[in-house]
């Protein structure tokens, strides 16, 4: 991998585990889902630099925009906030 | 560099893993609970496709120029396995937030500690 | 003392995964049956695309039981979430609690076709480039979803998404079948190979992609359209 490729594919990984960490200590469930989303996000482009095309384009389809629509649906369905 | 790497990633990978092993355990809310196993997944999704990866290679594809190329591609098949989980994944994630809609209808709450009862 | 123990739970499962993976470098050499796949992919099947041949041919029957379980999820989510509608009215004011703007909607109608089409692009060349029937399908229920959350009166038929589902599934259990007949094991390629690198080749495999992909576009559009029109504060 050549040197953009490396710096692109840490700051991939950063983000990864700052989404992953705000996704899961979040109380507002709808801020969590868009994390969510945005793990799909970052994982398609890291997908996409460890050449495999064909699961970069099924994250990209599936992951960010079904998952994260039907994570708000639900959430349009039931409560926003998670009590204690 | 490459240390780094191989420890970056695959400590990332096993890093999302246990969050999501984390939220499905600790948390009390049940679309926070189907948040980690979605988060569980993605780690899930990187740990194969990195496997899979060679330095220097292609993806594994050929194109008309280059037919003899094959001995410098990506390993395929953890690419494959990955395709069917994600979109399985995306099956067990709607069912779960149905299981949970219905629930919010029957009991007006999504906290498991508030649901007392197991009777729909 | 509960979270300690769950803390102490996870250190130890991920120290053990990482020592197992120690053992596996990064980016070092392939597994022995991808070396195969690579050998045969093209000079047996002359497909190009080697994840499209390993999906749909060489693991063609965990494919088909892949899209059994996301028929199994369609329809579970409808059983699930059912309720009897008291009348379909042709508005249905619940499923957006505001019109979307005239911009949006004019966007999406200018986007939808495009995005159709891109779709059915993906799935028709699955076998030459990346991409193929689930990940068409999937932007193809992208599409129908641009156009559920602009309009209020754009409805899916439900007996269409059922009858291109059944037909497609029919279409790979049929095609599964003939190979029996024709090859002698199930899921067989049975058709012509043709040539690498065009589009009519590849024998079943792009017919069965053509029919994944439909087949998948419909169920996600269905799952879609039942979660979009459920409704808040009824009961």
């Amino acid at each position: 991998m050549s040197n953009t490729l490396i710096v692109i594919t840490i700051i991939s990984l950063f983000f990864l585990i700052v989404a992953g960490i705000y996704a899961v200590i979040k109380k507002d469930l709808l801020q969590a889902a868009i994390a969510t989303g945005l793990i799909s996000l970052v994982l398609s482009i890291l997908f996409y630099i460890l050449q495999a095309p064909d699961v970069a384009l099924t994250e990209a389809a599936i992951g960010i925009a079904l998952s994260t629509i039907i994570f708000v649906l639900a959430i349009r369905n039931t409560k926003r906030f998670e009590d204690n | 560099m490459q240390d780094f790497l191989t420890y970056g990633i695959y400590g990332t990978a096993i890093f999302l893993m246990l969050l999501g092993v984390y939220a499905v355990l600790v948390k009390r809310n049940l679309i926070k609970i189907v948040i980690g196993l979605s988060i569980l997944d993605s780690g899930l999704h990187l740990l194969f496709v990195a496997i899979g990866f060679i330095s220097g290679g292609t993806a594994p594809i050929f194109s008309p120029m280059a037919i003899e190329s094959a001995n410098k591609m990506v390993d395929p098949v953890p690419q494959a396995l990955v395709l069917t989980a994600i979109v399985i994944g995306f099956g067990v994630t709607a069912v779960a937030l149905a299981l949970v809609i219905r629930l919010y209808r029957h009991h007006n709450t999504i906290n498991i500690d508030e649901i007392k009862n197991l009777k729909w | 003392m509960k979270k300690l123990l769950i803390f102490g739970l996870l250190i130890f499962i991920g120290v053990e995964i990482l020592d197992v993976l120690s053992e596996v470098p990064f980016g070092e050499d392939r597994m022995k049956v991808s070396n195969f796949y690579l050998e045969k992919s093209p000079e047996v099947l002359k497909v190009s695309n080697v994840v499209t041949a390993i999906v749909v041919n060489f693991r063609g029957f965990d494919t088909l039981g892949e899209v059994t379980v996301l028929f199994l999820a369609a329809a579970g989510i409808g059983s699930i979430l059912y309720r009897r509608r008291s009348v379909h009215t042709e508005l249905n004011p619940k499923r957006t609690s505001t019109e979307a703007s005239n911009i949006v909607q004019a966007g999406a109608k200018v986007l939808f076709p495009l995005i159709i089409l891109l779709g059915a692009y993906i799935f028709v060349h699955g076998h030459l480039t990346p991409g193929g029937g689930f990940q068409g399908g999937a932007i193809i229920a992208t599409g129908f979803l641009l156009m559920l959350i602009s309009y209020r009166k754009f409805f899916v038929k439900h007996s269409g998404v059922t009858w291109i589902e059944s037909i497609a599934g029919i279409v790979f259990v049929g095609l599964g079948l003939l190979g029996m007949v024709y090859g002698g094991t199930f899921l067989e390629n049975f058709l012509p190979a043709g040539e690498l690198n065009s589009l009519i080749s590849g024998g079943i495999i792009g017919i069965i992609y053509i029919a994944v992909g439909f087949k998948v576009g419909a169920e996600l559009t269905g799952v879609l359209d039942t979660l979009l029109n459920i409704s808040q504060d009824e009961e």
